[in-house]
């Protein structure tokens, strides 16, 4: 346990080597293309027009938070697919990036746990580029905020340390066990119609069933999703106490993911 | 002052099968029981029992033939890999060449890559700045240092990566055949700089297949054979020492060589095509020996060679020649003789017999050597021609290059100050 905490702290000593990894992974990323940067902004925006159409225009929701405006939903929406595709590419991209940095790890003295680091960092910034596209439209769409966006930082720390966890996790087994990746892309499919993000948690037809509720409840991302719907679409305060327990899940993901990372990690000159 | 330690070093890689893998995977699912079961199928210990000591300051180098486990123990050292058991003792900064620009990233540029590259190998941003300049020169990619890496030639990223790692300035330098691969402008400049470190008093591991250099640039030689310590010790002692094990193991190989030859029936089916003729004069069996007449395969340019040839005749021959010819392995023909040429007359022959062909030095560079021997008519008509069935090699510390070796020496008038080899 100690040789863990001495470890995660030595993370933080690499802090210039993880800043600068970031910073060529979103140089590279875009590097090439005639927009450039302005596809972390325009990719986002794609999505929620799509969605919007879908499930606004043609599926028409009949929840009475969204007051039957296609446009109103939309903005609900881009609430929780804008961290969702975070979380997504986080973990899609930590099951193969200790394969695909192989020669890191095998040839020169690399602290692995720097990659899967950098990919979820790298994805917050993506996630954070997409935000002010969603203050735009909020204000565009005259929606307004109130002051509950200011605990949009909690959220988003908590939903870090557990994206963080889970990288950890996935992409250390996935040296042992190159199947996790396709299983990865399957689970998430799943996990994303299990999350509350077309649809809101106060559904009729959720609320009404004792199962689907408890369901949805375990899910740590439900209460990170509503955590950002509360305070920026419904601009109230977000179940604190819920949003507390799931703090507390993903410092024990965090550390379990670490842990299990750590306890594999002399192998992986030799697997990946 | 000891710059390495290693005690009792042992590595042991293991090896999974798919199926065994899919029962760990599922039995982690089931039963949750993932490092009980992550147990391997097979073991391959690359290091056994490695104990020795390098002091600080002094080159060390590491030989021995391919999969002896030298990179291993250079990753263990470099602490990319963990022992086994055992352990490495190190003082003071590492840097492991290992691979040249290992983590260069294609997409960004040069000048982005040695920063990160620097940061990797743990500079600090404000080192790398400072050194900047120089590390381009010595790269020699003033021009394209802004492209990115994606666009350099192989050359162009070696350079790149060996300019980096070499500017971390550590204490010990570990080195791993990478210089194998670099052109001819560009390797001297490396040793160059290895021989800036040695002045410097730094600690080098030299691990290569270059024999030549590893004698001249190291103070003490390791031999690994089979993960485990041979020999070690004073340079020219340890080569010769490992030159000598691998003449024994290729005069084997040549051997085994010879003897599956003697089989008759594979020279049927298999050797049809190296040999032919009606065999009116059939050549038996075929004998390298050397000069006092022991059966040998790797001969020394100095030596001399018998060939033996057990012939026979069925019925009674009048016209017949004896030849023989030595080609290297790129079948240039080396030398070809044979009876007629030197006008011998033949007269009669019947039953069997027996040709020597003795000749007194080899004077042949190293290299492996195929041998044709033949009978046949004065007109050219085979009546057994053997094509490159056997082979010899030649193996001496001389590296010169050509086809014939003639006996030679150097003389240089006083003025001209050149130092002699070390006597062999």
């Amino acid at each position: 346990m100690l040789k863990l905490i001495k470890n995660l702290v030595q993370l933080y000593n690499y802090r210039v080597l993880i800043f600068s990894l970031v910073g060529r992974e979103l140089k590279a990323r875009y590097r090439g293309t005639i927009l450039g940067f302005f596809w972390s902004f325009f990719n986002p925006f794609l999505l929620m027009v799509v969605y919007t159409v879908v499930f606004g225009f043609i599926l028409r929701p009949r929840d009475p938070a969204f007051g039957a405006s296609p446009l109103n939903y939309a903005l609900f929406l881009f609430c929780g697919l804008l961290p969702w595709v975070w979380f997504t590419s986080s973990t899609i991209e930590s099951s193969m990036v200790l394969m695909t940095h192989g020669q890191l790890i095998k040839k020169i003295l690399f602290p692995a746990e720097v990659l899967p680091v950098v990919i979820v960092l790298s994805n917050l910034v993506h996630f954070l580029l997409g935000l002010p596209i969603l203050f735009l439209f909020f204000i565009i769409l005259g929606k307004g905020f109130t002051w509950w966006v200011l605990f949009l930082p909690v959220v988003i720390f908590i939903q870090l340390i557990f994206s963080q966890g889970l990288s950890f996790l996935v992409s250390s087994l996935t040296v042992y066990f190159k199947d996790i990746k396709d299983i990865l892309n399957n689970l998430l499919t799943f996990w994303f119609f299990a999350t509350p993000i077309i649809y809101p948690m106060s559904f009729k037809t959720i609320q009404n069933s004792k199962l689907l509720k408890t369901f949805l409840y375990l899910n740590p991302m439900t209460h990170i999703m509503e955590g950002y719907q509360y305070s920026l679409f419904y601009g109230s305060l977000p179940h604190w106490k819920k949003l507390s327990v799931t703090f507390l899940v993903s410092l024990f993901l965090f550390f379990f993911g670490y842990y299990i990372f750590d306890k594999l990690r002399d192998l992986f000159p030799e697997e990946v | 002052m000891i710059a390495i330690k290693a005690e009792n070093l042992t590595k042991v890689f293991r090896k999974y099968s798919t199926r065994h893998r899919f029962l760990t995977f599922k039995s982690a699912l089931v039963k949750g029981s993932l490092f009980k079961d992550l147990k391997p199928d097979e073991l391959v210990t690359a290091l056994k029992d490695i104990n020795f000591e390098v002091e600080k300051g002094i080159t060390f180098g590491i030989i021995g033939e391919n999969g002896s486990g030298k990179s291993t123990l250079l990753k263990i050292i470099a602490g990319i890999t963990k022992p086994t058991s055992g352990r490495v003792i190190t003082n003071g900064r590492i840097s492991a060449l290992i691979e040249l620009g290992a983590g260069f990233h294609p997409e960004i540029t040069g000048r982005e890559n040695v920063y990160i590259n620097g940061i990797m190998l743990g500079l600090s941003k404000k080192e790398i700045s400072d050194k900047f300049d120089e590390i381009v020169k010595f790269a020699e990619l003033e021009d394209f240092i802004d492209a990115p890496v994606k666009t350099y030639s192989s050359g162009m990223y070696m350079r790149l990566g060996f300019a980096v790692a070499i500017n971390v300035n550590p204490d010990i330098l570990l080195v791993d055949e990478v210089l194998a691969v670099g052109d001819a402008s560009f390797v001297p400049k490396c040793l160059d700089k290895i021989n800036d470190f040695r002045r410097r008093k730094k600690t080098i591991v030299f691990v290569s297949h270059d024999l030549s250099t590893v004698e001249r640039i190291c103070d003490k030689v390791m031999w690994l054979k089979k993960g485990r310590i041979q020999m070690i010790g004073e340079p020219k002692r340890v080569v010769d020492a490992y030159l000598q094990d691998i003449a024994e193991k290729q005069e084997e190989s040549l051997e085994t060589r010879h003897k599956e030859l003697d089989l008759e029936k594979k020279w049927e089916e298999e050797k049809r095509e190296k040999r032919w003729g009606k065999r009116e004069i059939e050549i038996k069996s075929v004998k390298l020996k050397d000069l006092e007449g022991n059966e040998k395969f790797v001969f020394s340019p100095d030596e001399g060679m018998i060939i033996e040839m057990d012939v026979e005749a069925k019925s009674k021959m009048e016209d017949f020649v004896f030849g023989i010819g030595i080609f290297n392995s790129e079948g240039v023909c080396c030398f070809g003789t044979n009876t007629h040429l030197e006008d011998f007359t033949p007269v009669s022959f019947e039953g069997k017999g027996k040709v020597i062909f003795k000749i007194e030095k080899l004077n042949l560079i190293n290299g492996t050597y195929y041998l044709d021997v033949a009978t046949h008519k004065r007109d050219g008509y085979p009546y057994d021609y053997h094509k490159s069935l056997y082979s010899f090699a030649i193996a001496s510390r001389n590296k010169s290059i050509g086809i014939y070796c003639p006996p030679h020496s150097w003389q240089f008038s006083r003025k001209i100050k050149i130092k002699k080899p070390s006597k062999k």
